[in-house]
């Protein structure tokens, strides 16, 4: 006992006071064994198996026919498909953006003609099926057959136009899409505009800042950090939900797609190919997303990182929403 | 409007009332800071300081009494004996001619600190942006900070937030300014960089209205002192007076346990 304590207190090198026994240097760069993970191995090992039966079968079936992907990629037809889905979303994206951001000013406004108008909008358009929407602003000409503006309980009419020249099935799909993200829009701003903190809003009052400079120079610009990511997730909705315009003819990717197998009836093909794009658009927006996301975050120092996390908590209460 | 002879207070409280639902923060205000005078009120947590200041900018209503800023109604309009609200463009109006700096600072977190000083002068005051930007300058040289006019506002310690605080709301020229705790968010070693900063303000002929619990600050700078309870003034008079002489049981209680 008294030589192992004697041994114990010689000075080794190592800063005093710690348990000795340890084996090496204190300085060195740890080089521990790792914890094992066979669990992991084995669930690896048993994916990659069905992978490949999964790959046979598809490949070993006379019904599926892989070369026609390829074919059907870059097919004329299935490029104006993509690049009317990507005006399809892109504008009703704008819209909806538009609409959004007023309904959520709408409804922190202490206007309540204001509150409630824009509530309305909101429980509307998103307590109903966007499909349902869709088809109902494709159909409004055959209840309204001539727009116009009349003045109001009276017969006099300022202009009109035949409903048919100004629905068109994309109109109608610019309508419906837009209307309808616009409702879930106006939440994710609100929830952005609530996150800047009520002391902005006071500082800014108390130097004598009226309210809509206050909301358009202090809260807004606080508030789009915060909102940018569930906006994100908004617009890949978007492009996918842009596949349901197909039900009223939009030659869109999807029906674009449809034309094509509706005459040669590969039909899981095609989806194949329509899918492919869809991931495209999505993967290359994810990225655009992110670039934008570090933009938004650079010289701000913490604020906005710190803001940005915050902001995740809207999105997954949207994504149950929905 | 008032004779030119009589010089017009800088703030005038008349029983001022206000009410938090069935709570009765306000109990009866009556108020009078001359111009050019530094008016220190203490009291205990609750006791309505805050709410009190809050309403001398209109960003509280009050319930009943009258206040004026400069002999003018703040956040009304008499006319023919009925009171008129003020639309927010003029409410704003007024508030700009009154400075107000928050215990927690509340600076425009996506600004830098020079952005921060020139928003308000250069749309409410009309200066162009270089004027703006000239002004800020020299006020952060005031503040002691005039390395930092590209900072943003999470770069800086409390105290510098502090300190641009202070220098934003001075950048729109306010006859009165209102501090409300501006101390007590920081560390000890920072408040005497801030205090600093308000003592030459008010060596500068400053009026201002300084809710704080440092004492040395009340009895070196202040022109008098106001102890509120209760939503009550409970004493006033010169710092050194009331500090050594308070007439109420409470104050002194209260007195006693901040000294
Ligand atoms: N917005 C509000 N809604 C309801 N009650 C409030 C509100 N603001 C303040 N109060 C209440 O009014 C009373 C006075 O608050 P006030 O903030 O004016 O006190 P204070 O003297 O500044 O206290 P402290 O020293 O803690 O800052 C407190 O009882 C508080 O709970
Ligand atoms: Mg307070």
């Amino acid at each position: 006992m008294l030589s192992a304590a004697s041994e114990m207190s010689t000075p080794t090198g190592t800063p005093a006071g710690g348990p000795s026994g340890a084996s090496g240097d204190v300085d060195e760069a740890i080089r521990a064994v790792p914890v094992r993970h066979p669990g992991r191995m084995v669930a690896g090992a048993v994916l990659v198996l069905l992978l490949v039966w999964l790959a046979i079968t598809v490949a070993g079936n006379e019904e599926f026919d892989f070369g026609v992907i390829p074919d059907y990629l870059f097919d004329p037809v299935i490029l104006d498909g993509v690049r009317l889905t990507l005006v399809l979303t892109v504008v009703s994206m704008a819209f909806g953006l538009v609409i959004g951001v007023v309904a959520a000013i709408g409804r922190l406004s202490d206007n309540p003609v204001l509150r409630w108008t824009a509530g309305a909008y909101i429980w509307l358009f998103r307590g109903t099926p966007v499909l349902v929407q869709l088809v109902f602003w494709f159909n409004i000409g055959i209840v309204f057959p001539t727009l116009g503006l009349t003045i109001p309980f009276t017969d006099v009419s300022l202009f009109s136009v035949e409903s048919n020249s100004v629905v068109t099935p994309l109109n109608a799909a610019i309508l419906g899409l837009g209307l309808n993200s616009g409702a879930y829009i106006a939440e994710i701003v609100r929830a952005g505009i609530t996150s800047v903190g009520r002391g902005q809003v006071e500082a800014a009052s108390a130097l004598g800042l009226e309210p809509r400079r206050t909301m358009r120079r202090i809260v807004l610009p606080q508030a789009i950090p915060v909102a940018v990511p569930p906006l994100g997730n908004e617009f890949v909705s978007m492009l996918k939900y842009s596949a349901l315009a197909s039900v009223i003819a939009v030659q869109e990717l999807l029906g674009s797609v449809e034309t094509i197998y509706s005459v040669n009836l590969r039909t899981l093909e095609l989806l194949v190919v329509a899918s492919i794009w869809y991931l495209a658009l999505t993967t290359l927006f994810s990225f655009l997303q992110s670039l934008l996301e570090r933009r938004l975050g650079r010289g701000r120092s913490g604020i906005a990182t710190v803001r940005a996390r915050r902001g995740r908590a809207p999105r997954r209460v949207r994504k149950a929403v929905r | 409007m008032s004779t030119p002879t009589a010089p017009v207070p800088a703030v005038s409280a008349r029983a001022i009332r206000k009410s938090y639902g069935n709570n009765e923060v306000l109990c009866g205000i009556d108020l009078e800071v001359d111009a050019g005078q530094v008016q220190v009120i203490v009291g205990p947590s609750g006791s309505g300081k805050s709410t009190f200041l809050r309403c001398i900018n209109h960003l509280e209503r009050i319930d009943s009494g009258r206040l004026y800023v400069e002999g003018d109604l703040v956040g009304y309009r008499e006319h023919r004996g009925r009171l008129h609200e003020l639309r927010p463009q003029e409410v704003a109006r007024q508030r700009a001619r009154t400075g107000m700096v928050f215990q927690h600072f509340n600076l425009f977190a996506h600004m830098t600190v020079t952005q921060n000083i020139v928003e308000a002068p250069r749309h409410l005051r009309g200066l162009t942006k270089r004027d703006a930007v000239e002004l800020a300058h020299g006020l952060l040289q005031q503040v002691g900070l005039g390395d930092k006019a590209n900072a943003y506002p999470a770069e800086l310690s409390g105290g510098q937030q502090q300190r641009v605080a202070i220098a934003r709301a001075l950048a729109m020229e306010p006859r009165l300014m209102l501090f409300d705790e501006p101390t007590s968010a920081l560390d000890p070693e920072l408040v005497g960089d801030v205090l600093d900063v308000m003592r030459g303000l008010a060596e500068g002929g400053m009026t201002m209205v300084v809710v704080t619990h440092e004492m040395a600050f009340a009895r070196d700078v202040g022109d008098a002192l106001v102890v509120m309870a209760d939503g009550q003034v409970i004493e006033q008079g010169p710092p050194r007076d009331v500090l050594a002489n308070p007439a109420t049981e409470r104050a002194a209680k209260f007195l006693a346990r901040v000294h």
